[in-house]
């Protein structure tokens, strides 16, 4: 690593939306010396996306208790949450919540000045009586008033950022302690090591590995891409919560809110097809339920489009009065990204990929932790993981609405908390790096600066998405998913010998597409890989040939290697923390 | 003052397309493939002031839901919200 420049620190942060924010205040406010990694500004962080709220049961409006927000989660998780995890988290919520509040978030208020709750899927008041108001929420820029609030703070408290800086892989010793980054300075492109006692991992979601996507272009998994590359499983990959309708070609979400106004979905013959898979309630019936019968549809070549491949919303004869008044921006967003307006013309909507429940495996201290070989768990030394890119498990199989803002909450702190505990403790100072610490990095690098032919990183990436969309989406069905293993090998093959035609070294957007390409693969390659080994369904896996979940053979939490695709389990954590478990049932709403 | 001509600043703008919000990403995707070849520096210069906007403040001014603090913004948001 001989002329690889180098900066030591106490702990490297990478990534700064609500978790990684989260998890660097608190390191910084017990005076450590902390880097925070960023490929954009903090407060452009994907975090900002987020505008429904962040569950507490601070009970403002309506009796509530933790142990009633525990029971949702876990019944939300389809029994593939860690018991101990989520009565942690749900413990935990309040104080986080009011924490929040003392910085300064300008949550939404009651007249008696309590912050305001309002409602949200699958929360419930007394064990799934009926729905109870959880969600607290800053109008509906909840993720972007959180972002700025701990933004704001970390500045107060001197955390050093370093923006437009991209981590790309991390470094382990022998012993397999990680021990920093390897990153790159997108103005200058020069790599540089930023050597840490703790790295912690927040590098959020990985739902650009679909060609629908809700998620911002930055969202590449790329914590998952250098965790799987240095040999550290990842965890339940194959859940991915879909949501039913995202503009078709774009992502961009169109609220349930118009099936509730009285809009419908049609096949491509004019069908309303939800009559025939939910006759009562039809396009009301829930999430999971209508995007199986998109898929379903679409599948069977009922699609319309040139392909068919889309569903159409249909929302005309409600008059273009009706919807401007109870849908204010719905047209706006319609005409902007699906170039119709829907007061004439039906939306083409398809399931559309919103969330990743699973990721790199952690405790509730955010310490990494994989199998030690022996039947047990051993804790990866120096390395941590918070948010959307971390698998506690506290989603399990399918994540309820508003636990994610709470979970960055909760977990960046934990996670924080136990590097303070872990750095004071056992490591005074910075173990050395191996020699070849920036190796194979550098490595990949030089191949791509090298490179003057081969795969283009746009071809081998749409390939990869429709890959995962035709083949490991919303409903999956057997013969499909055993062809996209095959197909999505073959992307990976590919991937191996992409190549850029700008070798600049300047904010050079095309190698940081390739980059980030490397690191949509893994996440892919593990999906599919791991969707397809799971012979039941439960939460938002949902196989065509596995119609049931399968407590007995898969109540247990996949684990897949890089290396040679290898699959391993580790068992779900039916014991909570100090309460009794809730007990498997079926997950009816 | 930055200018497309500017190999570099027009490097640093696509990036700073990158954004929190997919709706900004695919929004700005379209302008800078429609227009940043064609503006002058000066309209260059406040296409960059914009990208410095917050990601929900942006998005606001494109849907017009909100106006520009600034008029000197408007010809160049005109742009944005026609793409
Ligand atoms: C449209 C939408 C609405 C949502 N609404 C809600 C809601 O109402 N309530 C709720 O609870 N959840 C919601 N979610 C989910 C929630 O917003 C996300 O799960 C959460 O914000 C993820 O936060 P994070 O801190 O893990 O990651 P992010 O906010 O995605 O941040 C990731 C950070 O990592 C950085 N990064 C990534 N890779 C690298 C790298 N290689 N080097 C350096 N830095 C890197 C990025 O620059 C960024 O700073 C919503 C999601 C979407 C898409």
């Amino acid at each position: 690593m001989g002329n690889i420049a180098r900066r030591q620190f106490d702990a490297v942060v990478v990534g700064a939306g609500g978790s990684g924010l989260r998890a660097a205040l608190q390191l910084a406010e017990a005076n450590l010396k902390v880097a925070v990694l960023s490929k954009v500004f903090p407060t452009r962080s994907h975090t900002v996306a987020a505008q429904g709220g962040v569950s507490a049961s601070l009970g403002n409006e309506e009796p509530d208790n933790w142990h009633w927000h525990m029971y949702d989660t876990v019944k939300g998780s389809d029994y593939l949450g860690d018991q101990d995890a989520i009565e942690f988290m749900c413990r935990k919520a309040c104080d986080a919540v009011v924490e929040l509040e003392h910085y300064g978030m300008p949550f939404d208020r009651l007249d008696n000045g309590k912050i305001y709750q309002r409602p949200f899927g699958g929360h419930t008041s007394n064990y799934g009586e009926r729905a109870i108001k959880r969600a607290c929420a800053a109008a509906d820029r909840t993720g972007h008033a959180m972002l700025h609030t701990l933004y704001q703070r970390n500045v107060r408290a001197h955390t050093q950022f370093f923006v437009e800086w991209m981590a790309l892989d991390l470094i382990r010793n022998q012993a397999g302690d990680v021990l920093g980054v390897v990153a790159l300075e997108m103005e200058t492109g020069e790599v540089m090591i930023l050597q840490a006692k703790a790295t912690l991992l927040a590098t959020g979601g990985a739902g650009r590995i679909y060609s629908a996507s809700t998620n911002a272009f930055i969202n590449t998994g790329d914590g998952l891409g250098m965790a799987a590359r240095a040999g550290i499983p990842l965890e339940d990959m194959e859940f991915w919560q879909f949501h039913p309708t995202g503009v078709a070609g774009a992502g961009v979400l169109i609220t349930e809110g118009v099936r509730g106004e009285g809009g419908f979905l049609l096949n491509k013959n004019g069908e309303r097809f939800m009559e025939r898979y939910a006759p009562t309630v039809k396009d009301l019936a829930s999430r999971d339920v209508v995007a199986r019968a998109m898929a379903t549809e679409i599948k069977e070549g009922r699609g319309a489009g040139k392909d068919g491949e889309y569903i159409l919303l249909k929302l005309d004869h409600l008059g273009g009065d009706v919807i401007d008044k109870r849908l204010p921006g719905i047209r706006e967003i319609a005409k902007k990204f699906a170039n119709v307006d829907p007061a004439t013309d039906p939306i083409p909507v398809v399931p559309t990929c919103h969330y990743q429940m699973g990721g790199v495996p952690t405790n509730v201290a955010g310490q990494a932790v994989m199998p030690d070989g022996k039947g047990g768990e051993k804790i990866i030394k120096g390395l941590y993981a918070a948010g959307e890119c971390a698998c506690v498990s506290v989603h399990g199989a399918n994540r309820l609405g508003t636990n994610s803002l709470l979970d960055l909450l909760v977990f960046g702190k934990s996670a924080g908390e136990q590097v303070v505990k872990d750095i004071s403790a056992d490591v005074k100072s910075l173990p050395d790096l191996p020699a070849d610490a920036a190796d194979k990095t550098m490595a990949r690098l030089a191949r791509l600066d090298s490179a003057t032919s081969g795969e283009r990183v746009n071809d081998v990436g749409a390939e990869m998405r429709r890959t995962m969309q035709a083949h490991c989406g919303v409903f999956r069905f057997p013969d499909s998913m055993a062809e996209g293993v095959k197909k999505m090998l073959a992307v990976a093959e590919r991937a191996k010998s992409t190549f850029i035609t700008d070798k600049s070294k300047v904010f050079n957007t095309a190698r940081v597409e390739a980059l980030e390409l490397d690191n949509l693969i893994e996440v892919a390659l593990s999906t599919m890989i791991s969707a397809n080994a799971r012979q039941e369904s439960r939460g938002a896996h949902d196989r065509s040939d596995f119609p049931n979940r399968d407590d007995v053979n898969w109540m247990k939490h996949t684990l897949w290697y890089k290396e040679g695709n290898r699959l391993e389990y580790k068992p779900v954590q039916l014991k909570p923390m100090t309460v009794e478990s809730f007990e498997p049932k079926p997950r009816v709403y | 003052m930055s200018s497309v001509s500017d190999d570099r600043s027009r490097d640093r703008i696509f990036w700073h397309c990158r954004r929190g919000l997919l709706e900004l990403d695919l929004l700005l995707q379209r302008f800078v493939a429609r227009h940043l070849d064609a503006l002058d520096d000066g309209q260059t210069a406040v296409f960059v002031e914009l990208l410095e906007y917050d990601d929900n403040d942006l998005f606001d001014m494109v849907m017009k839901r909100a106006e520009p603090v600034n008029e000197r913004l408007s010809p160049v948001l005109a742009l944005l919200r026609d793409v």
